[in-house]
């Protein structure tokens, strides 16, 4: 088995069992651990591709999305804490 | 092969972090796995990646991502538990007399 194929396969197969802590997850604050785990993966999955099949323009969209993934789990999690949903 | 030690080393740490995130009881328990999923996996695999790759223009790049993603991370993880914390969720405790 290649090793790209593991890399690209084992993530992706975590990234989609953490899903389930997203759509089943009992609070809001569950489904935005979740959400942060699955794009802190999906910046893994850029950069080895980018390293294993030579095309280094995915390192700076990997580079983005790092950069906005950070800022959407603040927003989402500074809303959170002043109002938002009602109670559960 | 000492890169693909260290790739391989960063996937049992994404694997086990995943699987803590489906079967912890809490949020904060949750959000610790998380964190060392995030941390350990991640540093682990771009060592390697950078390991393979040599020195030059495109190993930089990797570095400037993964002092990004450690510098960030741990400031996601505690605005999660602080907002978490603010609105009143209580850390799990074990109840007496329950089989789970």
């Amino acid at each position: 088995m290649n090793v790209i194929t593991l890399i690209i396969s084992v993530i992706a197969g975590t990234a989609s069992l953490a899903l389930y802590r997203v759509i089943f997850g009992p609070t809001p604050w569950d489904r935005l651990i979740a959400v942060n785990l699955i794009s802190s993966k999906v910046v893994i999955i850029m950069v080895a591709t980018a390293v294993f099949f030579e095309r280094s323009i995915y390192m700076d969209v990997a580079l983005v999305y790092a950069v906005i993934g950070f800022v959407s789990i603040i927003a989402i999690s500074k809303f959170l804490e002043k109002e938002g949903m009602e109670k559960e | 092969m000492i890169a693909y030690i260290f790739i391989f080393l960063g996937l049992i740490f994404i694997f086990f972090g995943t699987l803590g995130i489906i079967r912890f009881p809490d949020i904060y328990t949750r959000l610790q796995t998380s964190s060392k999923c995030d941390a350990a996996g991640a540093v682990a695999i771009m060592v390697g990646l950078i390991i393979k790759e040599g020195l030059n223009a495109v190993s930089l790049r990797i570095l400037i991502i993964l002092l990004f993603l450690l510098l960030t991370n741990p400031v996601a993880t505690h605005a999660i538990a602080r907002s978490a914390a603010i609105r009143g969720i209580k850390p799990w405790r074990k109840e007496k007399n329950t089989e789970r």
